[in-house]
């Protein structure tokens, strides 16, 4: 069921990289009668100082997130509160990025209903280094803050052009790919997962030989991968240039990166090598339970969902092997707004949540994967695997492929971009029986039309 | 007016004869025209009372709908005219009626409307017609009629998220029960969400259930209130039953069906939840074969950040609406007067 994504992380960010799920009908009712400016202050702002129990003043600390950022969760408020005794910390949660960021955009406008906090997920914060950094306090060089902690490539996402740093790393979503060992046993390909990793090693196009050869001998009802989308997804994030080029223009219609992995996507539908699913939606769901498809594109916060829904049935039959590049989906920092009523409270907060130590205890206990390069290389990270796929070991194979991922140039299109072109473009060939050309030249008309002033 | 001026004279009169006690004749002259104007003022008072006191109790009403709906829907208009940015929403650059004129020639506006009229039509007149019917069938004694009635505004109290989820799985390509059913009756399984029609029947499908028995209640109620003597001398002409559902039923619920269409209609010209749950997207399919304007609106504004733009379409479905109403009053005004 689509209504209860709210528990792991993977359905976080589940909820923030496809589109609209659960619009909520309050919103119908606004939207409906044709009312702007209905932008609901959610009071989060009252962090004003409040006398604890044992008389002396505490500062309240807000932290605005959305879904389910594992803080709490992981005992890491409590951790702090304790190492800080004048502190205490109130997180406000959003359950959907599609309502966060609109009411983020709003408040930093505004001015007011902002928690000191606030959490930016990678496919806005380009946007907002580009158009809001003034809004931003620069946590770059805050004090308790190491550049080298951080994996190169996600600091700069959040780094704006004259070097400011907008939000410090949380989780990321470097990609593996996860396939059921039985299926692709009976089709007659490897099974185990450093045999199917040198399957595809280096080449987006060695997968699709490896989907060729399970098309001709695929068991019965079952398809090579899920959908087209979600390779194309996989193959674009791995090119250090893919909708704009470095000098910050959208040139995404000439874009080697879009072109290529856009070609990826055709040869997989034209080849019957997909289920024809939409990733999130409730048939993708139900596949999962059947067990309809051999493989699918996988960042670590996707696993406790295959999981979940692949269930008991499931079990003992999906494995994880290494990308063919390596390559990042999702993921999320932690900003301070200039207007933040503690701000220099925060900004010390989200150091500390930030930090190496931190980050591998959230890895831990929410399965979050980190984005520190140093927490990478804790045992707790490092060593870990991973029960349900057979005890990969997914600290390593995501590891190896979070410190391989190229730095991409981003852009604040590019959210716009990949949404039309998985859910117009490729979906109108996959589904709709359209030619190529026809679903390229929907997916870039509604792009231009959506990125036109 | 007299009454009541009267009596407040009256009143007057008599508490002011209290504390003289001059008896009626000496009191009363030198005291009248004092006691005239005293009257005159409480009458004023009464009279401005009993004509502005209602504008007081109303007031809260028009308050609200000044700050929450004509305020919005003037700055909405406002806002229509310039260039904004969801990124600023305070920073409008004058446009004049580019948004307007863009709209024109924007084939997924007219898609748009395009979508929303058919799926408008295939949802309200199946919708009205099995209301009218299952009113009628509702109106006959019946055993358990609270029980049928009750049951009939269940769909409506069940919520646009609930009620959709269920139906995309209903309507759902390899999984789903309707698809299972056309395979048990030897007809191929059917792609409901990418396909144009199939697509708006299923949406279609959503709004007919959420919403039919609630006109149904409204044409039962309608219905009670015919009298039951024209019924009874239709009977003695020899009426048949359809005959007296077609002369006597659809006559006197003339005004009632009016009501229903203004507002089914202007349900229909809003329709977003379905649409948006249904495809789980504001794309409303991958051709967007099941957009509808109150989708494109948000797809503007909130996927695209163009508040300018998505003004523009909220000021055009608010113009649709305006012009359907008055074709509908002209309608009705015709009907009436044909009578």
């Amino acid at each position: 069921m689509r209504t209860d994504r709210t528990t792991t992380p993977a359905r976080r960010l589940g909820t923030r990289v496809r589109t609209t799920r659960l619009a909520a009908a309050g919103l119908a009712a606004v939207l409906g009668s044709g009312l702007l400016g209905a932008c609901a202050d959610d009071g989060s702002s009252d962090s004003a100082s409040s006398k604890d129990s044992s008389g002396g003043r505490k500062t309240t600390v807000s932290v605005g997130v959305f879904g389910v950022f594992g803080y709490k969760q992981a005992g890491l408020y409590d951790e702090y509160e304790k190492l800080n005794p004048g502190i205490s910390i109130k997180e406000n949660s959003t359950e959907r990025s599609e309502d966060y960021y609109p009411a983020l955009l709003n408040h930093l406008t505004a001015g007011s209903g902002l928690s000191d906090i606030q959490a930016i997920e990678v496919d806005n914060v380009n946007e907002l280094a580009t158009e809001q950094a003034d809004r931003f306090a620069d946590l770059g060089r805050a004090n308790g803050v190491s550049e080298d902690d951080f994996l190169k490539w996600k600091w700069d996402q959040a780094k704006t052009e004259d070097g400011k740093v907008i939000g410090l790393g949380t989780d990321i979503g470097p990609m593996g790919v996860c396939y059921r060992k039985d299926l692709f046993g009976k089709a007659g390909l490897p099974t185990e997962r450093d045999e199917v990793g040198k399957l595809w090693a280096g080449d987006w196009d060695k997968y699709l030989d490896a989907g060729e050869k399970f098309t001709s001998k695929a068991p019965k009802g079952t398809h090579f991968m899920d959908s087209a989308a979600g390779l194309y997804n996989g193959a674009v994030s791995g090119y250090p240039l893919k909708n704009y080029s470095r000098s910050g223009e959208l040139v995404y219609k000439k874009s080697p990166a879009v072109r290529e992995s856009w070609d990826l996507a055709m040869r997989a539908i034209d080849g019957k090598m997909t289920g024809k699913l939409k990733q999130f939606d409730t048939a993708w769901d139900q596949a999962y339970a059947n067990g309809t498809f051999a493989s699918v594109i996988c960042p670590p916060w996707m696993l406790g969902y295959i999981k979940e829904k692949s269930g008991s049935r499931g079990a003992d039959k999906w494995d994880v092997a290494p990308a063919p590049k390596p390559a990042n989906w999702g993921g999320s920092f932690l900003g301070v707004p200039e207007q933040a009523k503690n701000k220099d409270e925060a900004v010390k907060l989200a150091a500390w949540l930030t930090a190496p130590e931190q980050q591998a205890k959230l890895f831990k206990k929410q399965a979050s994967f980190p984005s520190s390069a140093k927490a990478l290389d804790m045992p707790e990270v490092k060593n870990a695997k991973h029960e349900y796929f057979d005890n990969a070991p997914i600290g390593e194979i995501f590891a190896k492929a979070a410190k391989d991922i190229p730095t991409t140039v981003l852009g604040p299109k590019d959210a716009v971009v990949k949404q039309n072109m998985s859910d117009v473009g490729i979906l109108q060939v996959e589904q709709q029986e359209k030619t190529p050309e026809q679903g390229w030249s929907a997916a870039t008309k509604k792009i231009d039309d959506a990125v036109e002033d | 007016m007299a009454p009541p001026d009267t009596r407040v004279r009256d009143r007057s009169r008599a508490s002011t004869e209290g504390p003289q006690g001059n008896g009626p004749t000496s009191g009363e002259r030198p005291g009248a025209g004092r006691r005239v104007g005293d009257s005159g003022r409480v009458s004023r008072l009464h009279r401005w009372d009993a004509k502005w006191s209602p504008y007081a109790f109303i007031a809260p009403f028009f308050l609200f709908f000044a700050v929450f709906g004509l305020f919005p829907l003037l700055y909405t208009g406002w806002a229509s005219l310039h260039s904004v940015s969801l990124h600023h929403p305070t920073q409008m650059e004058w446009t004049g009626w580019h948004n307007y004129s863009r709209l024109l020639e924007d084939e997924f506006f007219w898609n748009a409307l395009r979508n929303t009229f058919t799926i408008g039509v295939l949802s309200t007149v199946p919708q009205l017609l099995m209301a009218l019917g299952l009113a009628h069938l509702l109106n006959y004694r019946l055993r358990g009629s609270t029980f049928f009635r009750v049951a009939m505004l269940t769909p409506y109290a069940t919520s646009v998220a609930a009620a959709t989820l269920v139906f995309a799985m209903l309507f759902g390509r390899d999984y789903g029960m309707i698809n299972w059913v056309l395979e048990l009756v030897g007809i191929d399984h059917v792609d409901w969400e990418n396909g144009t029609w199939t697509s708006q029947i299923a949406v279609s499908s959503i709004v007919i259930w959420r919403w039919t028995g609630y006109n149904t209640l409204i044409y039962l109620a309608a219905m009670q209130a015919i009298p039951g003597d024209l019924y009874e001398s239709a009977a003695l002409d020899g009426a048949s039953r359809w005959q007296q559902f077609r002369h006597v039923t659809i006559p006197a619920l003339k005004p009632t069906i009016l009501f229903t269409i203004i507002v089914s209609t202007i349900g229909a010209t809003q329709l977003f939840g379905e649409p948006l749950l249904f495809g789980g997207s504001q794309t409303g399919g991958g051709s967007h074969q099941f957009q509808t304007l109150g989708l494109y609106l948000y797809e503007q504004g909130w996927f695209n950040f163009h508040l300018g733009r998505a003004s523009a379409i909220a000021w055009a479905m608010f113009l649709i609406l305006i012009l359907i109403g008055l074709i509908n009053w002209l309608i009705g005004r015709r009907l009436q007067k044909s009578h």
